[in-house]
């Protein structure tokens, strides 16, 4: 059974049809990554995952789970799929550690004192420990997102999505991110990585998707797709992004 | 340069007689007033003392009382009338949408009248709990609670949407969403207009004049306006006055420090 398992999606913002039928099969432990143009869809299909956005056709499964079925409790689905924003959107009001807890509490309802072992463990494991009695706006991007990740961790998820999430984060604070990523998959968990950082894609993921104009153009593992793509649109889209010293890595 | 220069030296010339012609007629209308009259109306020292104690044991202690009681109220109130009009549901949005408009469109003194007069009359028999303090807890409450909903309907509105997605990616329902993480943001935006609420309300509670209330029940003005007839002197209005200012121009203080401490907070993060 896949982890997650794409049949035909459509997808429309009013006039404009952004996802165009895309089928897409993620296995047990696999890392994808997405690339692609801004306007391809490719953060549309992320947010489509946990049903952020509602396809309007089509059927999603997440581990054997139909989630566009219209009777199924998707809140019960989506503590089992953790979500990495762009923007972090750690929760302001809350500290490093609360934001960890309170969802552990709330959504799953853990006890306190385990909810806190659980939030001290992934901070550790993001390498965050002396931050979590710190707020969000205290820390730099960077911590902010590692926070962000450690928060989606401590629900135990089985599937995390990540929707660009360095894309917001001065350069000098992506590896600090990436290695967190890079841990995780190591560790086998399974990966939906919406990413513009092609030597992550292509050194870390398993398979590397390229999207264009709504629909999937080609995907393979990454030597293949960033390294000797197929595809015109792919070959064009990658010598826009890359400069040609680090094709030649 | 010499014409910067000249261009100072009008502006010079003509704030001067701006000035010249603010204090002409300030000086007029001091000279002109009849100071000896307005003394012995206003700020008779006699007549101040015979306020004692009732001035503060009854009337200040039931202009809070009725303040606070309007003021919980209609943020109860105003928090459901937000929450509608931000549902998905469009009956529940056509309601809010009603009330605020309603409530906001008709003068305060019209809702307590049909308090006081309409109510016992629609429900004969029934008192509402509290006597007069729970008519004007809900005509207070009703009129607030649609300033309220639209304020905290634009608190709600300026969390960002992505806290919503991240509390709904964590599994939270909406619902839940709304009361742990969305909430608490929005109230902490809110606090200068709710408190600016709060003065509003102090001052509309002398609306009580209007249902009738005994000697125990009375508030500020109606208190004021009593005494005032009784001892054939205005003082005690004047010593009202007083007594509202003592508390508004603090909160007023305090909802501009609110503010810019917002505003300090919103430039750093």
């Amino acid at each position: 059974m896949s982890a997650v398992e794409i049949r035909g999606v459509n997808k429309s913002f009013g006039a404009l049809h952004v996802l165009k039928g895309i089928d897409l099969s993620i296995d047990s432990g696999e890392v994808v990554c997405v690339i692609g143009p801004s306007g391809s869809g490719k953060s549309t299909l992320l947010r489509c995952v946990n049903l952020l956005e509602e396809p309007e056709s089509g059927q999603i499964f997440v581990h054997g789970v139909e989630i566009t079925h219209p009777d199924v409790d998707i809140d019960a689905q989506r503590r089992k799929i953790g979500m990495v924003f762009q923007q972090f959107n750690l929760f302001p009001h809350l500290t490093v550690t609360e934001n960890l807890t309170l969802p552990q509490r709330r959504v799953l309802g853990r006890a306190p004192p385990e909810a806190s072992r659980v939030a001290a463990e992934n901070l550790e494991r993001v390498g965050l420990a002396q931050k979590a009695n710190a707020y969000p706006a205290q820390l730099s991007g960077g911590q902010q997102q590692r926070v962000a990740i450690a928060r989606a961790l401590a629900m135990n998820p089985e599937l995390m999505l990540f929707d660009e999430p360095t894309s917001a984060l001065d350069p000098e604070l992506v590896g600090d991110v990436l290695a967190v990523m890079r841990m995780l998959a190591r560790d086998g968990m399974t990966m939906m990585v919406v990413t513009h950082e092609m030597s992550f894609a292509r050194e870390v993921a398993d398979r590397v998707v390229f999207m264009d104009g709504g629909v999937i153009v080609e995907q393979g593992p990454g030597a293949q797709v960033i390294g000797n793509p197929t595809h015109e649109r792919t070959r064009a889209f990658l010598s826009r992004v890359l400069d040609p010293a680090a094709v030649s890595l | 340069m010499p014409s910067i220069r000249r261009l100072k030296q009008r502006r010079s010339v003509s704030q001067t007689v701006q000035y010249a012609l603010f204090a002409f007629v300030a000086l007029l209308i001091a000279w002109s007033a009849n100071w000896k009259v307005l003394a012995s109306q206003f700020v008779r020292l006699d007549v101040a003392a015979q306020l004692f104690p009732g001035l503060l044991t009854i009337a200040l202690k039931n202009t809070v009382i009725y303040t606070l009681s309007g003021f919980l109220l209609g943020l109860v109130l105003g928090l459901v009338i937000a929450l509608m009009r931000l549902s998905r549901v469009l009956p529940y949005r056509w309601i809010a949408g009603i009330y605020i408009e309603f409530f906001r469109g008709l003068p305060a003194l019209l809702i307590f009248m049909f308090v006081g007069v309409g109510i016992p009359l629609a429900f004969p028999g029934t008192e509402l709990p509290g006597g007069t303090y729970g008519k004007v807890a809900l005509g207070l409450g009703l009129v607030s609670a649609a300033y309220m909903a639209e304020t905290i309907r634009a608190g709600i509105q300026a969390v960002p949407k992505g806290q919503m997605e991240a509390a709904r990616s964590l599994g939270f329902s909406h619902g839940r969403a709304m009361l742990s993480i969305i909430l608490p943001q929005a109230f902490r935006i809110i606090i200068p207009p709710l408190t600016n609420e709060l003065v509003l309300l102090f001052k509309d509670s002398s609306l009580v004049l209007f249902l009738g209330v005994t000697l125990e029940e009375r508030e500020l003005t109606k208190f004021g306006r009593d005494l005032a007839s009784q001892t054939a002197n205005t003082t005690p209005i004047f010593v009202a006055g007083l007594c509202y200012l003592v508390v508004t121009i603090p909160l007023g203080y305090v909802v501009r420090r609110l503010e810019a401490r917002a505003n300090a907070s919103q430039g750093r993060s």
